[in-house]
């Protein structure tokens, strides 16, 4: 691609590689800059004005101005000690409690169901992928008043049972989602398997030692995902839980803070939560992002 | 076509089925009928048996105590009202208790729902039975119940690792839907102080959804056409837009690639609601945009972003691309580093400048993998409650309406059955809502490569 051009310009003779730029590439290569630029702009600009709010000294909720007169930690103290009109330790620990129960029951759910569907051929299969893409058609809320009548008769609307009401809305459907851990299951090479079986391991061997072995990022994925439902999920805990503040978890507890009883007072504590609840989130998804794409490019190789 | 799916069916057909069990069965089996279990008791499976035997009379027991009763008032989902009695011995009104129609109808669809669950035992019990005999006939080893458990790490490993699952999408997912589905056929509202004792009113409520004179009916067409237009744009403009910047990206002379893509991945990492909500705030009426309009002189007086019925609707597309624009930039990004490069080559050489090969390789190269996800964006979007709900809640709402300008038929059909307690047409929506979504999916996934050519690695 280095062919030598020569140009003349101004009498004066100019020796260039071709890949180096002409000016109308110039002109465009600065124009994509700028673009690229503004549009960084405005997708950093949000975060950068809530890490702003967060460390903003002055109370109160909407300001006139965009620049804080005063800048202090006090609205990250404040978030993590006082706690007797809106709990946000509480709050933290209520989802971190349920996150870590529905991430156990949804992973073991969806990777049994996924190697079902994946390795194994029996005549309710086929039925039950069609059930399942038929029951995701159902909008989700449709169901959600349903869910708490029955939760109701069953007596886990109340107190602390509210903890594994919560729990099984997260995790007992979840047997549904099984559709990418499958894809996944699929490239495992059936050659393996097979020998596994001739060797003498059992079905359920052939799945503990050979197949979920092989599809590490595909479980990373899925425990990540599951584990950061009830951090995501704002609707079912609201419908769930409602008024008993006990119970909130953090997505909802931030819902409220910007309620109108609370904004004057929470508004800059929740700039302060925002931060605080996305780092962890940010690292986790950065994690899950890759296994995702290690899942879906690195696939098994037989 | 029709002889590879008989083919295919044949691959799990057994000897064992209701039909011999009953036409060659012993005298034993064809009892098991009435004695559950007794089939595989005479075939030393004792076990097994009497396990069977268990479940007939544990279901017997709660058809007799719960059961018969919770299915007869179905028809008429109770009729006894809450009264006030006057106790004269305690000197205060005593409420006697009435029917609640909605524990009637969960209680009866429930039932049912156990009543097919014991079916199907029953038939595979049948089946049990005629198996065990089938085997000594043919004098091969009948399983004993130790190995009939050790079977579940083999054979039937299947029903061990789906039995759970199954149980809780049964019981939390169908159990459900279940009982919403014959909401839309009763009067469950608040309308007419039906939330204690309701009555099935057959197709009504979805004469008075669809009808176009009813004040119902013209809030449902105006909020299914804003819900259709809304998921074509959010899905649309993201996946095109997305693709642009994910090209611009990538083009050779862009420099700092990596770079650039971390500053768009950085918004996803942020947790939705959170996003949502400080767009929220941004943009209300005293956020900081309008400040800074305000004060740079833009405008004199705050934009109405969320209250004026236009505004609000481009604001929920644009904030929408804010948020899906790096994901369909993410993944064309990773489909790009894809291509063949031999297909953008030989297009070159035979002439083709930059915008043709754009159009005649890479576009279609882009669409051929990402079809499918279009679709199931598309039927996301329409179901797309958080993005509405956080931002503008359904807002502006006329007054006297249901549903606001930017409500989809999701967060009406919230608002209907959580603020309004209408939780027949509730019901109804969400109905529709599947009908909808059906069309789509049905038209669409079905075709799609992984759906039909599952078993391309294998």
């Amino acid at each position: 691609m280095s062919k030598q051009v020569t140009t003349y310009a101004g009498g004066q003779e100019y020796k260039f590689e071709k890949n180096k730029m002409s000016g109308a590439r110039v002109a465009k290569n600065a124009v994509v800059y700028v673009i690229l630029t503004i549009l960084s702009i405005i997708w950093l600009f949000p975060i950068f004005w809530v890490v702003l709010t967060s460390f903003r000294k002055e109370k109160g909720s909407y300001t006139a101005y965009f620049w804080p007169k005063g800048y202090t930690f006090d609205n990250y103290k404040k978030l993590f000690t006082e706690t007797t009109q809106l709990n946000f330790p509480r709050m933290f620990l209520n989802t971190l409690l349920v996150s870590i129960f529905s991430c156990i029951i949804t992973t073991l759910f969806i990777l049994c169901v996924g190697y079902c569907m994946s390795q194994l051929r029996f005549r309710l299969r086929k039925p039950f992928m069609n059930l399942a893409m038929i029951l995701g058609l159902f909008p989700a809320f449709m169901s959600m008043v349903a869910v708490y009548f029955i939760l109701k008769a069953l007596g886990l609307t109340q107190g602390n049972m509210l903890y594994v009401a919560l729990v099984l809305i997260y995790s007992a459907g979840s047997g549904t989602g099984f559709y990418i851990v499958k894809g996944f299951f699929d490239t495992v090479p059936k050659s393996l398997t097979e020998a596994a079986l001739l060797d003498g391991c059992s079905m359920l061997q052939v799945f503990n030692k050979i197949v979920l072995p092989l599809s590490k990022p595909i479980v990373v994925y899925t425990i990540l995902t599951s584990f950061l439902a009830p951090w995501l999920d704002f609707i079912f805990v609201k419908v769930i839980v409602g008024a008993n503040a006990d119970y909130w978890t953090v997505s909802l507890g931030m819902y409220n803070m910007l309620e109108k009883e609370y904004i004057y007072k929470w508004y800059t504590p929740w700039a302060a939560a925002a931060v605080v609840v996305s780092i962890p989130i940010a690292i986790l998804f950065m994690v899950m992002q890759r296994n995702y794409v290690d899942g879906m490019t690195g696939a098994v190789k037989g | 076509m029709a002889e590879i799916k008989k083919k295919k069916a044949s691959m799990f057909d057994t000897p064992y089925t209701l039909k011999n069990a009953f036409a060659k069965g012993d005298i034993f089996v064809r009892l098991s009928c009435v004695i559950m279990g007794l089939g595989n008791m005479v075939r030393k499976q004792v076990i097994k048996g009497l396990l069977y035997f268990l479940i007939e009379v544990a279901y017997i027991w709660f058809m007799v105590q719960k059961g018969v009763h919770n299915l007869a008032m179905l028809p008429s989902l109770g009729t006894v009202e809450q009264n006030k009695v006057w106790d004269e011995d305690q000197g205060i009104f005593v409420y006697t208790a009435g029917d609640n129609s909605v524990l009637i109808l969960l209680a009866g669809i429930a039932t049912l729902l156990i009543t097919f669950l014991f079916a199907c035992i029953w038939i595979d019990q049948m089946k049990s039975g005629y198996k065990a005999l089938y085997l000594t006939r043919a004098g091969k080893h009948v399983n004993n119940f130790i190995e009939d458990i050790k079977s579940l790490a083999n054979e039937n490993i299947h029903k061990f690792l789906m039995f759970f699952p199954m149980l809780g999408i049964i019981f939390f997912t169908i159990l459900p839907l279940l009982f919403m589905i014959p909401m839309a056929f009763t009067n469950y509202s608040k309308i007419g102080k039906h939330l204690v004792l309701f009555d099935w009113v057959g197709l009504e409520n979805f004469k008075t959804t669809l009808g176009m004179g009813g004040k119902l009916g013209s809030t449902f067409w105006p909020v299914l056409g804003w819900t259709l237009v809304w998921a074509f744009f959010a899905t649309f403009l993201n996946f095109f837009l997305g693709m642009l910047l994910a090209m611009v990206i990538n083009r050779k002379d862009t420099k700092g690639k990596s770079v650039w893509r971390f500053i768009f991945v950085l918004s996803i990492a942020v947790p939705q609601f959170v996003s949502l909500l400080l767009m929220r705030t941004m943009f209300s009426q005293n956020g900081p945009i309008n400040n800074m309009l305000i004060n740079a002189g833009i405008v004199s007086k705050a934009v109405p972003f969320w209250t004026n019925a236009g505004w609000a609707r481009f604001m929920v597309i644009v904030i929408n691309c804010w948020i899906g624009i790096p994901y369909s930039m993410l993944q064309v990004t990773g489909i790009l580093q894809n291509i063949p490069s031999e297909l953008t080559e030989a297009a070159r050489i035979d002439g083709a400048n930059s915008v043709q090969t754009f159009f005649k390789i890479t576009l279609p190269y882009i669409m051929f993998i990402m079809g499918p996800y279009i679709i199931t964006q598309f039927t996301g979007n329409i179901n797309n409650f958080n993005v509405i709900y956080l931002l503008s809640g359904g807002n502006p709402t006329p007054v006297g309406s249901t549903a606001g300008k930017t409500d989809l038929l999701v967060t009406w059909l919230y608002k209907l059955t959580i603020d309004y307690q209408y939780y027949n047409l509730g019901a109804v929506i969400g109905i529709i809502t599947f009908i909808v979504l059906s069309i789509v999916a049905l038209a669409t996934y079905r075709n799609t490569a992984s759906y039909k050519d599952e078993e391309a690695f294998n």
